[in-house]
């Protein structure tokens, strides 16, 4: 009896470890998902972000058509990297509409000037605040609208140059 | 060249630690005991050259080298020079080198002054040590070398997390981490001891100031996170039970643990078994809390370094050196003689039951943070929160505080219970008149957990002082008198803790420019808000007169913008009075020119901070009073052979 509770805390431990690994190699799904995917996007009414485009109105955005409306910022890294696919997205005949989060207008002019300027409109969140309210957590995200103004995916992170045939599949299925 | 220099410094140290290992292995089991003679030189040469390579880092950093990707990735060109400094050890290669820096230089300590232990057992230290630190150097060279470059260096860095911006926060981390990594030279000895099998007395005293050593440091540290996060965080609490304060907490609870049980191995020669498993979980709970840090395995407000790579190479390490030593505890345990016996009434029964209360906690804490894991194992999505660890460690936290007024008015080995209880008859009053003035006072105003911790700080704080009753002060021994500090900076923490949760006042309002608030006694006029611009960030300070019936006071808490990386946070204003805090911050402008204000006044508060330093006190009083003797012992005789 004695010989087994010394031998307790190894066997304790050894089961510590079976969890810390099977929490540590279980794939990663923390990312917070808006519980706003099919339900109508929040009103908003936002300033213009960029000085050559129009500003952005929630309203603006179901116009019968399905539509992208990017979450970005002229300070984030995998912004630019993003950009890209942006460009690809709108050469193959996509609207998109953004929202610059904490930003400020030259930034905005000047991140556009270098990465490319894919946007139709451009509304500046400066407080995040419509950003809270879309149930979005970070920058970049990007949401698939469908031609009612409902919100019908969100991608959260930068699109990679494989994640742009599935975003049209997304478009095509809002239609 | 700086880097390569570093890099080249701690590949020859991993070389060295090597070399120690195989040197104590060969020189003890092979029976070559003159290889043993390079064993000491080679721990020092190893701490030396650990040192070499962090001073290096720390110069990279303070020039601003932005050909290295650490400090590009972490550091900013427009720094003030001390949170470029910092910034050395707020990210992960950098803290993993801090790491290893400190045990190389534990190492070097150990090899050069350790005199307690017999030969065998000290060679056997050394090499458990030298084991241990080359799992770290493996982590660091194969895994997160801070030296390396990077082909395009940019203009400017990315900077440094904001609210690690704070002074507080620059030495806050390395002062637990040399409490770490202290309790990893606890661990070595007790591998040593017991593959020399050797665990007795002398092996306790010799592992004392270790602990006591380390126990200090960890203290220290937990109580400047602590009122760090009271004061920068802004939401003005003072613990949060995030998963990363409780990585600190959990090796501070072994560790108290094993100074206590050590002190019973050293003065009685009991508890001996006890004692090595103590300092296995008191190491590995600093393991552990690296690995839940460092893994991104948990979510927390400071965890950095999401990398499931790198957590699985710590895990492995976990499982190799905290398997190994429980697997060595199993096999070697039984070999070790049965130590003195004690009476049930005893000074030892009253640390075995400090003993045991600290590792209940220890395990509720450790659950606590673990449970989000376990039941993410099984499908489900749990977030562990402090009303659990409240209510739960909450208790058995004022049951080891009962312990500890009676533990030091009893003897060692027998003593007879009605004797222990005419020794605790002050405190006992103390608590009754407590219980019924505060019965009379706030019955039913404040909650059961408070009322109960005021009467037991009471009591607790006037047992403290007991031992000291009828004793020739100046001839009362340091030890003593580091004990009794401690003892007492419990209570006055206890105190400190609830009175915060049974007497402050909260007020949010919205208030324009102009106008007064009254609360709690106090009388705050907003006189006005302005930008203004520090060394890298710009804030919106509110200007304010606070007035308490003496001479009115100007107060200025900020919302503070930082550019790279773009960040908010908000300094709260703080006024320290004797009896307590006002604690005021500044939050979003709502409409029509009103900003939101919140105000906490938080009586005694501060006692709790207080607390903590006189606990840490205590230790070090403790430490030296031990230690001194043996110096002077050695000065001595070293004059006289000079």
């Amino acid at each position: 009896m004695k010989k087994l509770w010394i031998w307790l805390p190894l066997a304790l431990f050894l089961a510590f470890i079976g969890l810390f690994a099977s929490g540590l190699f279980q794939p990663d799904d923390r990312i917070i998902h808006s519980r706003l995917v099919g339900q109508p996007l929040p009103a908003f009414t936002l300033p213009a972000g960029a000085s050559d485009r129009p500003a952005l109105v929630s309203a603006d955005l179901a116009t019968g058509r399905p539509r992208l409306l990017n979450i970005f910022a002229s300070w984030c890294v995998p912004c630019a990297a993003e950009a890209p696919q942006l460009m690809a997205l709108k050469q193959a005949g996509v609207e998109i509409d953004a929202i610059a989060i904490r930003d400020a207008r030259p930034d905005v002019d000047a991140f556009l000037k270098r990465y490319g300027n894919p946007y139709a409109r451009i509304g500046l969140d400066a407080r995040s605040g419509v950003q809270i309210a879309l149930g979005s957590s970070g920058v970049p995200e990007t949401f698939v609208i469908d031609g009612k103004g409902r919100i019908a995916y969100q991608h959260i992170g930068d699109i990679r140059a494989d994640d742009v045939p599935m975003i049209l599949d997304r478009l095509r299925d809002a239609q | 060249m700086i880097a390569e220099t570093g890099l080249a410094a701690l590949w020859l140290a991993a070389a060295l630690a090597l070399l120690q290992l195989l040197l104590t292995f060969v020189g003890l089991r092979g029976g070559k005991p003159e290889l043993l003679a390079a064993v000491r030189p080679a721990a020092v040469a190893q701490g030396v050259l650990t040192a070499t390579a962090f001073a290096l880092l720390v110069a990279l950093f303070l020039r601003s080298d932005m050909s290295v990707l650490l400090v590009a990735t972490n550091s900013h060109s427009m720094k003030p020079w001390l949170y470029k400094f910092a910034g050395t050890w707020g990210n992960h290669e950098g803290s993993m080198l801090l790491w290893v820096t400190v045990m190389g230089v534990a190492g070097a300590a150990v090899a050069l002054f350790e005199r307690a232990l017999t030969r065998a057992a000290h060679m056997a230290t050394l090499g458990g040590q030298a084991a241990i630190s080359l799992g770290f150097y493996a982590f660091l060279l194969f895994s997160s070398n801070p030296f390396a470059r990077i082909a395009q260096p940019p203009a400017d860095g990315q900077g440094l997390n904001p609210l690690l911006q704070d002074p507080g926060l620059a030495f806050h981390p390395p002062t637990l981490y040399l409490g770490y990594v202290g309790l990893s030279v606890a661990f070595s000895f007790a591998i040593g001891a017991l593959l020399t099998r050797q665990v007795d007395a002398a092996f306790a005293r010799a592992m004392r100031p270790w602990v006591l050593a380390a126990w200090v440091l960890l203290t220290l540290g937990i109580t400047a996170g602590s009122y760090w996060a009271y004061y920068e965080l802004g939401w003005g609490g003072w613990w949060f039970w995030d998963p990363v304060e409780n990585a600190s907490l959990m090796p501070w609870l072994a560790a108290t643990a094993l100074l206590h049980s050590v002190t019973v191995l050293a003065t009685r020669d009991a508890l001996r078994a006890w004692t090595i498993m103590l300092a296995v979980i008191a190491f590995s709970m600093s393991m552990v809390g690296t690995f839940l840090v460092r893994s991104g395995i948990l979510t927390s407000v400071h965890a950095f370094a999401v990398d499931p790579a790198r957590g699985s190479f710590i895990l492995a390490l976990l499982a190799i050196y905290i398997g190994g030593a429980l697997a060595l505890f199993g096999w070697r345990i039984g070999s070790v003689r049965e130590g003195a016996p004690f009476e049930l009434v005893s000074r030892e029964t009253m640390l075995v039951a400090n003993n045991l209360l600290l590792s209940v906690i220890l395990g509720i804490v450790l659950i606590g943070t673990l449970y989000p894991l376990m039941t993410e194992a099984f499908g489900h999505k749990v977030s562990v929160g402090a009303p659990y660890f409240d209510r739960i460690a909450g208790p058995l936290a004022l049951a080891l505080m009962v312990v500890l007024a009676a533990g030091p008015l009893t003897r060692w080995r027998r003593d007879r219970a009605a004797a222990v209880g005419r020794r605790l008859i002050v405190p006992v009053v103390i608590a009754i008149i407590a219980v019924g003035s505060l019965a009379v006072l706030a019955w039913g105003r404040i909650g059961i957990l408070p009322f109960l911790g005021l009467v037991i700080a009471l009591s607790v704080g006037a047992a403290s002082i007991a031992p000291l009753w009828k004793r020739n002060l100046w001839r009362t021994p340091l030890f003593t008198w580091g004990m009794v500090i401690a003892h007492l900076g419990c209570a006055v923490s206890l105190a400190g803790m609830a009175c915060d949760s049974a007497f402050t006042v909260e007020k949010l309002v919205a208030a324009r420019p102009g106008d007064m608030i009254q609360t709690a006694g106090w009388t705050i006029r907003f006189d006005r808000i302005m930008p203004i611009a520090g060394d890298n960030w710009t804030a919106l300070q509110a200007d304010m007169t606070v007035d308490r019936g003496g001479a009115p006071t100007l107060i200025r808490p900020q919302s503070r913008f930082f550019s790279s990386p773009p960040t908010t946070t908000s300094e709260a204003a703080l006024l320290t009075r004797w009896n307590g805090q006002l604690y005021v911050v500044l939050g979003e402008e709502v409409e029509g020119n009103r900003w939101q204000l919140r105000i906490w006044w938080k009586p005694f508060v501060t006692l709790i901070w207080l607390g903590g330093v006189m606990i840490a006190l205590g230790g070090a009083l403790a430490l030296v009073g031990r230690e001194r003797r043996g110096w002077l012992m050695k000065w001595r005789s070293r004059r006289a052979m000079a």
